[in-house]
């Protein structure tokens, strides 16, 4: 008897985390449908230090068009001794136009020799990417380009 | 994951030479924003971290989100600065873990 009532408590919990659950999707799908650059920029202020926009040091080597939004190949270099007491920390790629900005950070270190990095990602529409470069010292660089997506690679 | 990655790294290298590393792993990359043909979301199941270690040390490692395309394709570079098997390790949403390990000899 007592064990059955147990068995329902943890029925009703369940039920209970399923609706909670749910009610958190619907409020990200309603509020955060695609990012924004606003949203791009929230993520690169969290970086800390003071972003220089713009920067030389950042190459982004994209298509001008892709066609297929699905596998757009990006390719970023970042001038850099790559030393230990000179490096690139980490490489973030953000995408302003997606249902969320973040695409890829990737982690480097002094062993990594050069900071030159490539990946493929998926691009919901035509719009800008931004990558920030943290330096070792802490100083954050970025630079964006442009992509004209034909069509888009984030499903329906 | 079904198949194994794939990775291209040189067999030898001369000390201090850079040498650029080509990983392909296969996955679908499921973002979560999709849905079934109910109408039912697709819960999401991506790769979300990648790494390459030599010695337990990591060299080079990469966060990824549901916008890195399916089969993550991800180049880079490393230093040749010791011989030995460098081990490339992915990790999913559900923690699984795929290890591909490759040996290179530094001259």
């Amino acid at each position: 008897m007592s064990k059955s009532t147990h068995q329902m408590v943890q029925m009703d919990r369940r039920q209970a985390l399923k609706v909670a659950g749910a009610g958190v999707l619907a409020m990200g799908f309603a509020t955060a449908a695609h990012a924004t650059p606003e949203d791009a920029a929230m993520a690169i202020s969290k970086l800390g230090g003071s972003a220089k926009a713009d920067s030389a040091k950042i190459t982004i080597d994209l298509p001008e068009i892709a066609e297929n939004g699905a596998t757009v190949p990006v390719n970023v270099t970042v001038d850099s001794p790559m030393t230990a007491a000179d490096h690139v920390k980490h490489i973030h790629v953000f995408a302003e136009g997606n249902p969320s900005p973040e695409v890829i950070s990737f982690n480097l270190t002094p062993s990594t020799g050069k900071a030159d990095v490539g990946t493929r990602m998926r691009l919901g529409k035509t719009q800008n990417v931004v990558v920030a470069a943290v330096m070792s010292d802490g100083s954050v660089h970025v630079n964006k380009k442009e992509v004209k997506v034909t069509i888009g690679g984030c499903g329906g | 994951m079904a198949n194994q990655p794939r990775v291209k790294l040189p067999k030898t290298a001369k000390s201090g030479e850079l040498v650029q590393v080509k990983t392909l792993a296969s996955h679908d990359m499921e973002t979560g924003n999709r849905k079934d043909k109910e109408g039912k979301a697709i819960p999401r199941l991506i790769l979300k971290k990648f790494s390459c270690t030599l010695g337990g040390a990591e060299i080079f490692g990469a966060d990824m989100h549901p916008a890195v395309s399916a089969n993550p394709y991800i180049t880079f570079y490393i230093k040749a600065e010791k011989s030995g098997s460098y081990v490339f390790t992915w990790t999913d949403d559900n923690g699984e873990v795929t290890t591909v390990s490759q040996d290179m000899a530094v001259s």
